[in-house]
């Protein structure tokens, strides 16, 4: 996890494009809009990129693609200039050609499809590197819209980074988390998508002044695209999942009892008595490399 | 006057008749024709029976054959299971009647097939995956007019967990067919690989239904992937149900192909909603989705399939460079997969923490040592501490107290080292080794260290381990044996 900080690329010449997909994000007791959780980690890795490169070595900017314009001051300004609180001077909103079209089909609530936009202007941009979080936290949240963007674009997709440890202009090597805590390193080849999850470190709080000051500039590009399969979802509050009772499956009234009372139980554990030290201890390293514990 | 007893009689009729005086005569032990009652019944006199199905059905129980005399001399039923018709032998104890021979199903020619790819992490059938291919088992028995057959496709090395049919215990859980990747390609991160593959099999065996499971151990991202492949090669019916749980309608439907038929339930991405929408081809399935397949085996055949180029002419523009090293204890408890844990039998702490870290071992500890001031508090594994999730728990010197037990419920495989042969930490674990911990723990250190420094000498001559990503056979995916 240590990050090689001298090896991020220091090329004057052309500075790494890197662009970090920030969405809407919903607080999950108040329900308010805020600042995606893992989409603020990705663009805390993509600002850690930043620092620990030469200075102009990465040229970094944060995009947000919605199907209508944003007001000043709406709930859903309030909550993308919470990235701006990170530390960006401004955030790019990538809209449909005519963002106020009337929806195809009159529907409660209208989807709008907003990776074919995102596809259109990462063509037209040609970032070398694109970070995004792993999954949505409004709407159908699906975590489909990186593999869909890769999909499309042809790039490689990785999941799961929590560290970029460099990043010349042809390669980027990365940290991937795996469950368990574990960590498995990545080359990928650029141009490349890599998406964040929780794993990731958690991101700086958002400064209120940087947020005010911060600039939203709209940028058209593309077709409006609705998602007419989302829009006939049937949405209801989660339900709570009831628990799997434990199922006892014994045909006696002794075999019963005893499940209904069991502790501990001799099961058919090896059991090495009267052995010399070396002999229980190379058992047991048997038993953890057979595992695959013990690396 | 004596009614001639004519031993076939009760055989000649179909009907199951009583004969209440043959009863009678068979019970009076005093009366003269007794034995041949007895015999005309079917009861040898040799061996008395101990119990038999009663007319109604009850099973009835002579108290005068399994009984054993008490401490107090007094003649007392066995009721441990130990002796009668189950167990054969009467001197030994009855602990052998364990392996179970479970029906086998096969499915010959299956109308269609139900696609599941189970994570198979550390090489095994994880609960999770058990529960989808009992959900992919509902689907393909929806209709025994229509029977459908489930297809487990798994990548990387596995575990030999079952028996030799049943390598890995893919039948058991459900599977009729069985589609394995060998290639140690897929035992690193080979995403793209076995996209194609997965692509492949969707082309050329077109399964109704993709079932995942909804993991962060390779399911969900495999699926999505699927699903964001085929949705861009135009099949719109590809879009990946995430999150779901349950399935609604007649699944029947589902083997007929009308997907439409049946609706998918799932959460949202910030789990706060539920999503009903029609069933789409991909699913990727939480936990407990369905209940796991018991009580029969399915044949698991082995499938033939040539494609095993396919994931060599991806390109390589995602390379695995290997793990790497963690610290152990910065790992949460909770989330470790190997703990060494410290109780009360320790004496040398500074030999448990070398052990700890030569082995890159998360620590634990007991209440005792915690308590102690050995541990820290976070440290501390059962009931009022942490519910350990590990695959291998090392219980050192821990006298295995019920609040520490429930803390390991969980965990695979335990191991115990302790002195004392009979407490309940050695009945609970999987190896044992009763002596003292001390001395175990530091030749287990010293092994650990001859070992390694024997590698690095021979690394440092120059010849350094091959990885073992490069070295495969290309063929290997190609099994042998053909399914029906
Ligand atoms: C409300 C409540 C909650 C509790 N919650 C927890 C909990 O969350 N977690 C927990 O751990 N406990 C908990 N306890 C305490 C628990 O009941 C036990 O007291 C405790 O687990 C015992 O710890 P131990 O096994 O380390 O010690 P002991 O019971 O003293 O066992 C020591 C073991 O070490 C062995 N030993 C001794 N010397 C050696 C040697 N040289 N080499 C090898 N082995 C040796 C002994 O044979 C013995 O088996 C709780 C108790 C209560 C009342």
């Amino acid at each position: 996890m240590k990050a090689d900080r001298s090896s991020v690329a220091q090329q004057a010449s052309a500075p790494l494009e890197v662009v970090s997909l920030v969405s809407l994000g919903q607080h999950p007791v108040s329900g308010r809009l805020r600042r995606a959780e893992q989409d603020a980690r990705a663009l805390e890795l993509c600002l850690a990129l930043e620092r620990q490169s030469a200075p102009g070595a990465v040229s970094l900017s944060a995009w947000h693609a919605s199907g209508s314009e944003i007001a000043l001051g709406s709930e859903q300004d309030q909550a993308l200039r919470g990235y701006l609180g990170m530390g960006l001077e401004s955030l790019t909103l990538v809209t449909p050609n005519a963002p106020g079209a009337a929806p195809l089909k009159a529907v409660d609530q209208p989807v709008v499809d907003v990776w074919p936009l995102l596809v259109t202007r990462l063509k037209q941009a040609a970032p070398q590197l694109v970070v995004c979080g792993g999954q949505g936290e409004t709407g159908e949240g699906s975590g489909l819209l990186p593999h869909l963007l890769a999909e499309s674009l042809g790039w490689p997709l990785v999941e799961g980074i929590v560290a970029i440890e460099s990043c010349d202009g042809a390669h980027l090597t990365a940290l991937q988390a795996l469950p368990r805590g574990q960590r498995r390193r990545l080359r990928v080849k650029l141009p490349a998508l890599v998406s964040v999850d929780s794993a990731a470190p958690a991101a700086r709080q958002s400064a209120f002044a940087q947020a005010r000051r911060g600039e939203l500039s709209t940028l058209a590009s593309g077709e409006l695209v609705h998602d007419a399969q989302a829009e006939t979802f049937g949405v209801a509050p989660a339900r709570k999942r009831p628990k799997r009772l434990k199922r006892i499956k014994a045909t006696s009234a002794r075999d019963r009892f005893k499940a209904a009372a069991a502790k501990a139980e001799g099961g058919g554990g090896k059991r090495l008595e009267g052995v010399s030290a070396e002999e229980g201890a190379a058992e047991i390293l048997k038993l953890l490399r057979e595992e695959g514990v013990l690396r | 006057m004596t009614i001639p007893v004519d031993p076939q009689a009760t055989e000649r009729e179909s009907l199951p008749r009583r004969d209440p005086r043959l009863e009678q005569q068979a019970r009076n032990r005093l009366h003269p024709q007794h034995l041949i009652a007895l015999q005309a019944l079917g009861r040898g006199a040799a061996a008395p029976q101990e119990r038999w199905m009663g007319p109604k059905g009850v099973t009835r129980r002579d108290p005068h054959v399994g009984h054993f005399i008490a401490a107090n001399g007094r003649k007392r039923i066995d009721r441990s299971g130990r002796s009668g018709p189950a167990a054969a032998g009467a001197g030994q104890p009855a602990v052998v009647a364990k392996a179970r021979v479970l029906p086998l199903v096969e499915i010959a020619s299956p109308a269609f097939l139900i696609a599941v790819v189970p994570d198979m992490t550390g090489g095994r059938l994880s609960s999770h995956d058990r529960d989808v291919l009992g959900l992919a088992r509902q689907i393909a028995d929806a209709d025994p007019a229509h029977q459908g057959a489930v297809l487990a496709i798994t990548f990387g090395t596995l575990r030999e967990d079952g028996d030799a049919a049943d390598s890995v215990g893919l039948g058991a859980a459900g599977a009729d067919r069985w589609l394995h990747f060998a290639d140690t390609l897929h035992d690193g991160y080979a995403p793209l690989a076995q996209l194609a593959e997965l692509e492949a099999i969707d082309g050329k065996l077109a399964p109704r239904l993709w079932l995942l499971p909804e993991s962060r151990t390779g399911g969900g991202e495999r699926g999505r992937r699927l699903g964001a492949r085929l949705l861009c090669r135009g099949d719109a019916l590809a879009r990946p149900s995430g999150n779901a749980y349950q399935l609604d309608g007649e699944l029947a439907a589902i083997g007929r192909g009308e997907l439409v038929e049946v609706s998918v339930t799932g959460r949202s991405g910030n789990g706060q909603q539920d999503l009903t929408r029609p069933l789409t081809r991909i699913v990727l399935c939480e936990a407990e989705c369905a209940e796991p397949v018991e009580d029969v085996r399915h044949a698991a055949l082995p499938l033939e399939w040539e494609a095993a180029s396919t994931a060599r002419a991806v390109p390589d523009v995602i390379e695995d460079l290997g793990p790497v090293a963690v610290d152990p204890s910065a790992i949460a408890l909770g989330e470790a997969e190997f703990i060494l844990s410290a109780g009360n039998g320790i004496r040398d702490w500074d030999g448990f923490h070398r052990a700890a870290s030569l082995l890159g071992a998360t620590e634990g500890a007991s209440r005792v040592a915690v308590d102690d001031g050995f541990m820290p508090r976070a440290r501390q594994v059962g009931a009022t501490g942490t519910w350990v999730t590990a695959r291998v728990y090392v219980a050192v010197g821990i006298s295995g107290a019920i609040q520490h037990l429930q803390g390991i419920q969980r965990c695979d495989k335990v191991v115990a080292i302790n002195t004392d042969g009979g407490c309940d930490m050695v009945k609970r674990a999987d190896l044992s080794v009763i002596g003292d911990a001390g001395a175990i723990l530091a030749s287990l250190c010293q092994q650990l260290e001859a070992e390694r420094s024997a590698v690095s000498d021979a690394s440092a001559a120059g010849q350094a381990p091959a990885a073992p990503s490069t070295s495969s056979s290309a063929s290997s995916a190609t099994l042998a044996a053909d399914a029906a």
